[in-house]
């Protein structure tokens, strides 16, 4: 099977673009989506493709334009909407919380939302408290909603299609920092099932569930301590909801020790809910120390990139994590 | 836009009738189950306000859609909703028209156009936005109701709908019960024209002002705006002026309003105005109104027996309908 190169943005682009020409139901909507290419370059072109008709500028309203998706997918069509930033995502909150996940469950399950809401998260821009933020955890707390956040390009395209043809409400969380990383792509079509979690690392001394961007990190952190004779499995969740918890508890018995890595604030994040699930499996007999939780102190994001970056999980953090598990 | 009032038509007049009473005798049976402790939950009646729901769903046509409010038995009465599975919601019944899951505030069935009545005010017009430009793209004659009181048109999902429906064209009917009442407070403490059209006025969008307690006003408006959104004119808006008779919930002690005022609106009840005017006009004989007065009682006490004789859901069915396959 060939492969060839691209980024992490085109790779987004051209799961939407095969979607598109496969299923004219599918669209895209969003600010500044069009000849402005989406604030991250991701739609670049593909208004010359597909046309303003389908590649469809929004005003500035959220909640408007959301709510449309949903509606839109109520009545049978495939929307896949943007919103530029996910901190954003407050703007039109009764949409993703109240509307979009609770339809199906409350309607007694004559009513589908298969919307894709895509949107850039994380920080390491520079761009403050409301342009940074990774709110995921807030997402997984509504039933309903499906929760992904791919770490590379081959990852970003398998599952953005399937999200796209999941009958569900999918919220797409991609990664600031990744969209101009470059990686291998086979050049066959494939997808990736939601929910099942990828081993980026194999290893048998300590085991780091982590997601998005804190992928990179870890392995990296792996690969200097592997110079020191450890063996970290890096185990990357993809799909936040549903979460694979067997791939997690399998690998802790394996390797009787767990940290989880996250790149949002450590209380209330996924964290814990992960650190939660070790606990209440078999997996926890197995521990020989504390599991351990990285993630970015419970501060806004600040500005200053001295600051911005001593709250952030990164490879040294994480290194360091590693050999304190398991000294 | 004028408009025109042709002269009564008989069936018209007996299914708006029908379409009022199953509604109203369907809410008082609500009212009295649930004083009896036997409807779990709360409920908002909309009893009063069945002109407006009978004369806009009367005048659509069956593929149409809408979006009832939380205050919405009457609308999606009114469009055709089987009362016996609505009634059977309401009582919490595995059987029920969302199978027990979603109770007063959120009875749909999209099989007969009811998209879903919402407990949040105002998602409801951006969601019709949504399924309107469905519609529009599959060049289908559908038109998307989206129903919303005063009180909504104070929240900002309402303007952003509107500017979008205006901007990309598409073929909404705004229908605005205006009762007065965002819960307690009156419309005139919250806005300070409280003309709802002219909040439409800015987004070029044609507006109009009615006696939503006329069931025929609101009948023939409703045919003419359907008319010109069916046509591809873009979105429309009418404001149906009327009065929640019932309270707003199970709490309410009617402390902000006194008997007086609500017995002054009892006066103009659209279902006591209709039945006049059909004697008044020769359209209709007493007999003839005391047959849907029958016909519409017995519907309801069936609806009644089919509800209180349906199953609860079992436990293990809360687990069903959170996701799609």
């Amino acid at each position: 099977m060939g492969k060839i190169e691209m980024t992490y943005a085109n790779a987004i682009k051209e799961a939407i673009s095969e979607e598109m020409r496969r299923d004219q139901n599918v669209y895209m909507l969003g600010e500044d989506i069009g000849v402005y290419r989406g604030a991250f370059g991701v739609s670049g072109g593909m208004i010359d493709e597909f046309g303003p008709e389908r590649i469809i500028d929004t005003p500035i309203s959220e909640t408007a334009f959301v709510g449309c998706a949903i509606g839109s997918a109520v009545a049978g069509m495939r929307p896949v909407v943007e919103i530029m930033f996910s901190d954003f995502m407050a703007v039109c909150w009764d949409m993703i919380i109240n509307q979009a996940p609770k339809m199906r469950y409350m309607f007694g399950g004559k009513v589908s939302v298969p919307m894709v809401l895509r949107t850039a998260s994380g920080g390491g821009t520079g761009a403050a408290a409301q342009h940074s933020q990774s709110l995921e955890a807030m997402l997984c707390h509504v039933p309903g909603l499906k929760v992904v956040i791919p770490s590379t390009p081959y990852d970003a395209k398998g599952l953005l299609k399937s999200a796209i043809r999941d009958n569900n409400p999918v919220m797409f969380l991609e990664q600031k920092l990744l969209y101009r990383t470059k990686g291998m792509v086979p050049e066959e079509e494939y997808t990736i099932p939601l929910g099942v979690a990828d081993m980026k690392r194999e290893g048998k001394d300590c085991t780091i569930v982590t997601y998005g961007r804190m992928v990179h990190m870890c392995l990296a952190a792996a690969e200097a301590v592997s110079k020191e004779g450890i063996q970290t499995e890096v185990i990357d969740l993809r799909t936040l909801l549903p979460m694979d918890k067997p791939s997690i508890i399998e690998s802790v018995k394996k390797t009787k020790h767990l940290i989880v890595v996250h790149e949002a604030v450590k209380t209330g994040g996924l964290g814990g809910e992960i650190a939660a699930s070790i606990a209440e499996s078999e997996a926890f007999n197995y521990l020989d120390a504390p599991i351990k939780r990285l993630a970015s102190e419970d501060v806004p994001v600040p500005f200053c990139p001295i600051l911005e970056k001593g709250v952030l999980p990164d490879e040294i953090k994480i290194a360091q994590a590693i050999r304190d598990v398991l000294a | 836009m004028a408009t025109k009032k042709s002269a009564i038509d008989k069936n018209i007049a007996i299914e708006l009738l029908r379409k009022m009473l199953t509604s109203r005798k369907f809410e008082e049976k609500v009212q009295y189950y649930f004083s009896l402790g036997m409807i779990h939950g709360t409920t908002h009646l909309s009893i009063g306000e069945e002109g407006t729901a009978a004369g806009t769903c009367g005048a659509l046509e069956p593929q149409d859609q809408i979006y009832a409010t939380h205050r919405g038995h009457s609308q999606a009465v009114c469009k055709g909703i089987d009362v016996y599975k609505m009634m059977a919601e309401i009582f919490a019944r595995a059987n029920g028209v969302c199978k027990g899951k979603g109770g007063s505030m959120h009875i749909a069935d999209k099989d007969r156009g009811v998209l879903g009545a919402n407990g949040i005010l105002g998602p409801s017009l951006a969601l019709a936005c949504g399924v309107a430009f469905a519609h529009k793209k599959r060049k289908e004659d559908i038109v998307t109701v989206a129903f919303f009181g005063d009180g909504a048109s104070n929240e900002g999902v309402f303007h952003e709908s509107l500017n979008l429906a205006s901007v990309w064209n598409l073929p909404v009917l705004f229908i605005c019960t205006n009762n007065t009442y965002g819960m307690s407070t009156h419309i005139t403490k919250v806005m300070k024209d409280t003309d709802i059209a002219n909040r439409a006025k800015p987004y070029m969008i044609p507006a109009k002002t009615i006696d939503g307690n006329d069931v025929w006003e609101v009948y023939n408006t409703i045919k003419e705006a359907r008319k010109y959104v069916a046509e591809g004119n873009g979105p429309m808006m009418i404001v149906e002026n009327t009065y929640r008779i019932s309270g707003h919930s199970k709490s309410d002690g009617n402390l902000y309003r006194t008997k007086e005022e609500i017995a002054s609106w009892k006066e103009k009840c659209p279902i006591k105005r209709w039945k006049e005017k059909l004697i008044e006009n020769g359209v209709c004989t007493q007999e003839e109104i005391d047959a849907v007065e029958k016909e519409t009682t017995d519907l309801i006490e069936g609806a009644v027996k089919f509800a209180l004789d349906s199953p609860y859901p079992k436990l293990e069915d809360v687990y069903n309908d959170v996701y799609a396959d």
